[in-house]
């Protein structure tokens, strides 16, 4: 082609293993009994349960709304009945269980009045909308809301739309194989974004390592009746990265701290292409997707996968062998171990990697950094690693930061080339959550600060205006007494005297009158029962009382 | 002789100017190290340390009439920081103003809350809402955990609620994978 | 473990051996033109570098094996026998490994921890305690009458028991040294050259010596063991300081092939200078680092007190290395470049 590429700083090139997956025909995978669908599949706030247990669902149906603009909905996946709302273990390196909502499926898959969307007649904002609303977020890893990705704001015009099929990341072909067969809807997908952007230059990057794929998005878009250029571009990892294959393309880099739209500049994955085409041309919500399988299994495939499918089903679909050590999600540079093979499929899903000893030993124990600087050297943000590494094992995040700790995309170059073995991605989400967790409590205790001296202010001000209104009282009492001096004297205070012992009096009759009380000749099941109660509350004062155990470390 | 003196006396003037002048010039309001301190305090307003409040706990630091190890919300860490900060050598937590506990909100037991406002009237930075003869509730964002509440409370219907790790609070631990001593 | 879950197959171990057997071609020409006793220096000071090796990890309460499978001691230890004199005395050479590994790395905290070289620091404590021990230079063989043996090398190391009149029939001062006396003795650089020491650029044997560094060194480069910045900065540096000298007064001052030709430059610019512990890290920070080493060579080697200055020169930029990296920090990637601002410090 005639575009000028660019290259980007640093990268690797680990053996990629595609040939392993992408050569078999794509099925779907069979429906499972159980869908366990996550209320917190994208970034940003979680969606809202709308149905209730015991609630029969359609395939497609809403059941999770989005809530607020940075959200995106999710759907049931197929037919059935929600059997749970709650915390299940969701795909997640912590192992923590998130809300999630479970249908049991009935096995007849039917699906739910739905209609194409005629999108060049709606107003953009609504289109966004009703994107949000059928739960589009992006495919290759990050799930950001397709809505807000595809609102370029009044300041920000984004004339160029890059179409990442680039899949760098070894052993994944999902995009792969998903623009070898679906080049079409693919673009389709494209000229949606394209309208709702206003962009006026569209580029198509995919590396060179998988010319299938380029012969069948060139033939796709030159159908076109506008002009998509599909560039090839060189295979080094992490080139399939947003920033990287912005400056491959473009050579522009995207500042610091900001938005590729900022230099108009937007991405989306493949993946998210061919959804949107789903969604608007079908009125479909993104309910499944390509997942490649693949790694220790004996057929490495790609399956079309309903969101919830636990992803040991998929495994055994692909054949599991003996001697798997784990599963990871995602590629083995920036995949994360699966903490149960019972873990739900989710929209992030690309890749499910089967682990074993002989493909993936165990990582060598770690020496100390010998400042050899092939990190540097690999890193694709031109950062100094092994700086960053120092700063982050002494606990001095302060410097971290001014050595762009934050620049980091976690792509794993560093670890890969280290001699010395260091895991030094840990190093730097350890200290990148330690940054975010004290700016955290910083901002708590900043709050918790203003707050108390306001209510310090406050009751300040209510004992300065009591003090006041006292006094002005006290005032007007003696002004009255100055201007009328018949009104206090001896027999006045007689007169409040016998008031108050006449109020006395009262208190003491009603007193007599409410003493018989209920607790009185009370049979003894009763008393027990009130005395029980009693040992009850005190025993739960006791605990309130009690000190908490310090939390165990884990 | 008398030159080298004459000398000397000349240098004391000037350097005793510049420093009286440049004293004036660049005098700091307020008590700039009570603030500093007052940054590193955990906010908590529980009292433990003997001060009603964090802020007067920072100020009687700074006058050196209280010690840095006597804020049991702020932990080692804060004694830490304190001691950095003050250029002394840290030290333990006097356990006579309480231990660390892990981080908790208050949580008031609806069923029994009888809307008696004492709670309210305790909470040093307003976390709790309700009126009289009305339920109160805790504003689980603001609360501090300073368990200031609990003593006036009379029937008992607080509690404090240990802060769970969920998704979004979870961190990512420290990796231990160096080669260690071998013990 | 979080990923990345595959690792590029090198390892430290790797490193280091490939760095050891950049130096077989220079070991070899060392042999074959000043005859077999830098075989006795390399075998004793590894010996005694791996036994101080072992002791300090375990007085530090550190696992031996993988500490000492790195071979980064053995790096040391040869580094530095390859700068003693071939015929230095056994003691030199125990005292200097033991000060290396000891003090100059273990004190420091270990592999990976040391500011300074350790072969250099071994180096530098024995030039300035022993200057006359570290004179023992084997001639090139081409110039001895009587080349030693093996054997009767070892008696030298060992004993030192070779009667003096024989020790001086195969000792030799070193092209630098001559040099250094000779224009101590008001000679000029061209009457001096007419010695037979010296040879086409260096001294006779030395110049090959320091070419069979060099290729070692070049085979690292292209194995991208070392990075081109600090050989190339080192070598230029000396070439631009030594040529600017000699253009002002040939008389005075060696000529620039004569300074780059000597074997420590080249064993210092690939092998020495190139150290990632103690060395600069970013790719400015490299070029300042070499070029200084470079400067600072000549400028020792001109007014020094001592004949050969590349020991010195590393270990004062050793000294420099945090600020230099400070301040030669690589633009981040969309980090708009720094304008008037103080770097990170």
């Amino acid at each position: 082609m005639s575009r000028t590429l660019f290259s980007f700083k640093g990268g690797v090139h680990p053996p990629g293993h595609k040939a392993e997956s992408n050569t078999r025909p794509v099925h779907a995978a069979p429906l499972p009994k159980k869908l366990v669908i996550p209320l917190r599949q994208h970034i940003g706030t979680p969606a809202k349960p709308v149905v209730e247990v015991g609630e029969r669902v359609l395939k497609g149906q809403l059941i999770g709304a989005a809530d607020g603009y940075i959200s995106a909905a999710v759907h049931a996946s197929s037919s059935g009945v929600v059997s749970a709302i709650g915390p299940a273990v969701v795909p997640h390196a912590s192992g923590l269980p998130d809300e999630c909502i479970t249908i049991e499926t009935d096995g007849r898959d039917e699906w739910i009045a739905h209609a194409p969307l005629d999108y060049r007649t709606m107003t953009p904002a609504d289109l966004r909308l009703r994107l949000r609303d059928l739960g589009l977020a992006g495919l290759g890893g990050a799930v950001f809301p397709s809505a807000v990705k595809l609102d370029p704001g009044a300041t920000h015009p984004c004339p160029t739309l890059i179409v990442n099929g680039g899949e760098c990341e070894p052993w994944i072909t999902c995009d792969d194989v998903l623009m070898r067969t679906h080049a079409d809807d693919i673009l389709q997908g494209v000229a949606v974004m394209r309208h709702l952007l206003g962009s006026t230059e569209i580029l198509v990057g995919i590396e060179d390592n998988k010319p299938e794929a380029l012969d069948s998005m060139r033939s796709a878009a030159a159908k076109l009746d506008f002009a998509v250029e599909v560039v090839a571009v060189p295979a080094i990892y992490p080139g399939g990265g947003a920033k990287q294959l912005i400056e491959t393309l473009t050579g522009k880099q995207v500042p610091s701290g900001k938005l590729s739209t900022d230099i108009g500049i937007q991405v989306f994955n493949v993946g998210t292409a061919h959804a949107l085409a789903r969604a608007v041309h079908h009125g479909e919500p993104l309910i499944s997707r390509l997942v490649t399988v693949t790694g220790h299994v004996l057929r490495p495939q790609n399956v079309e996968v309903l969101i919830g499918t636990p992803m040991h089903a998929l495994i055994t679909l692909a054949g599991d062998r003996e001697g798997t050590t784990g599963v990871l999600m995602g590629g083995p540079m920036m995949g994360m171990p699966m903490p149960d093979p019972e873990v739900p499929v989710v929209k992030a899903t690309n890749c499910i990697l089967v682990q074993s000893n002989e493909l993936f030993p165990p990582l060598p124990k770690a020496l100390p950094c010998i400042r050899c600087t092939r990190c540097a050297d690999a890193c694709p943000a031109v950062l100094q690693p092994q700086e960053l590494f120092r700063f982050a094992k002494a606990g001095d995040f302060g410097r971290a930061q001014e050595y762009s700790l934050f620049d980091c995309i976690e792509c794993g170059c560093c670890s890969y080339v280290c001699p010395s073995h260091i895991p030094l991605v840990d190093f730097y989400r350890y200290a990148k959550s330690e940054i975010w967790a004290r700016e955290k409590e910083k901002r708590a205790s900043d709050l918790a600060r203003e707050r108390h001296e306001f209510r310090q202010f406050r009751l300040e001000r209510e004992k300065k205006e009591k003090a006041e209104k006292l006094a002005a009282k006290a005032q007007a009492k003696r002004a009255e007494l100055a201007a009328d001096p018949s009104a206090s004297g001896a027999p006045d205070a007689d007169a409040k005297k016998a008031l108050i012992a006449a109020a006395l009096a009262r208190a003491q009759a009603k007193k007599a009158g409410v003493e018989p009380k209920n607790v009185d000749h009370l049979p003894p099941d009763k008393q027990h029962e009130i005395e029980e109660i009693e040992a009850r509350r005190a025993k739960i004062r006791a605990l309130a009382r009690q000190p908490l155990e310090p939390e165990e470390n884990p | 002789m008398l030159t080298a003196i004459w000398v000397m006396v000349a240098i004391a003037v000037v350097i005793g100017l510049v420093l009286g002048w440049s004293a004036i010039r660049f005098k700091v309001e307020g008590n700039p190290l009570a603030e500093k301190i007052d940054a590193i305090l955990p906010q908590t307003q529980c009292g433990q340390c003997g001060f009603p409040g964090c802020r007067p706990y920072a100020e009687a630091i700074a006058r050196g009439e209280a010690d840095i190890n006597q804020c049991p919300p702020g932990g080692e860490e804060g004694v830490k920081k304190l001691a950095e900060l003050l250029g002394v050598e840290p030290k333990a937590l006097d356990e006579s103003h309480g231990t660390p506990k892990p981080k908790s909100v208050a949580f008031i037991d609806e069923n029994t809350c009888i809307g008696c406002t004492l709670c309210i009237q305790a909470c040093p930075v307003d976390a709790i809402s309700g009126a009289a003869k009305q339920m109160h509730t805790i504003i689980a964002a603001e609360c501090t955990g300073c368990e200031l509440c609990l003593p006036p409370c009379p029937v008992d219907c607080i509690t404090m609620v240990p802060i769970a790790e969920d998704l979004p609070h979870w961190k990512w631990k420290a990796p231990v994978v160096m080669l260690k001593k071998v013990s | 473990m979080p990923a990345p879950f595959v690792l590029d197959r090198s390892s430290v171990t790797q490193v280091m051996a490939w760095v050891l057997a950049a130096l077989l071609p220079g070991i070899a020409a060392s042999v074959w033109l000043f005859g077999p006793g830098i075989l006795i220096t390399l075998s004793l000071a590894t010996a005694t570098a791996l036994a101080a090796e072992a002791a300090m990890l375990k007085a530090r309460g550190y696992p031996a094996k993988p500490f000492l499978t790195d071979l980064s001691a053995i790096v040391t230890a040869w580094l530095l026998a390859l700068s003693l004199p071939t015929l230095a005395p056994w003691w030199l050479i125990v005292t200097g490994t033991l000060f290396a590994i000891v003090v100059a790395k273990h004190l420091y905290g270990g592999l990976g921890q040391n500011i300074f070289n350790p072969a250099m620091v071994g180096y530098a404590v024995l030039i300035v305690s022993f200057p006359v021990q570290m004179t023992q230079w084997a001639g090139p063989l081409s110039l001895t009458a009587t080349p030693l043996t093996l054997a009767q090398s070892a008696s030298v190391i060992f004993g030192g028991d070779l009667p003096k009149a024989m020790l001086d029939a195969v000792t030799m001062a070193t092209p630098l040294d001559a040099l250094r006396t000779g224009l101590l003795q008001q000679y000029t650089v061209d009457e001096i050259m007419t010695q037979p020491i010296f040879g086409h650029y260096g001294g006779i044997g030395f110049e090959w010596l320091a070419g069979a560094f060099l290729l070692g060194g070049l085979a690292l480069w292209a194995l991208r063991i070392i990075s081109w910045q600090v050989p190339l900065a080192f070598l230029a540096g000396i070439w631009l300081a030594a040529g600017f000298l000699h253009f002002f007064d040939a008389g005075r001052f060696g000529a620039p092939w004569f300074h780059l030709f000597a074997p420590s430059v080249m064993l210092g610019a690939f092998f020495i200078a190139t150290d990632p512990v103690s060395g600069a890290t970013t790719p400015r920070g490299k070029l300042i680092f070499g070029f200084g080493a470079g400067l600072l060579t000549i400028v020792i080697r001109t007014w020094g007190g001592y004949p050969d200055g590349v020991a010195f020169a590393i270990l004062l930029m050793n000294l420099a290395v945090p600020l230099i990296d400070a301040w030669t920090q690589p633009r981040v990637y969309g980090v708009a470049p720094r304008r008037g601002k103080e770097p990170p410090a």
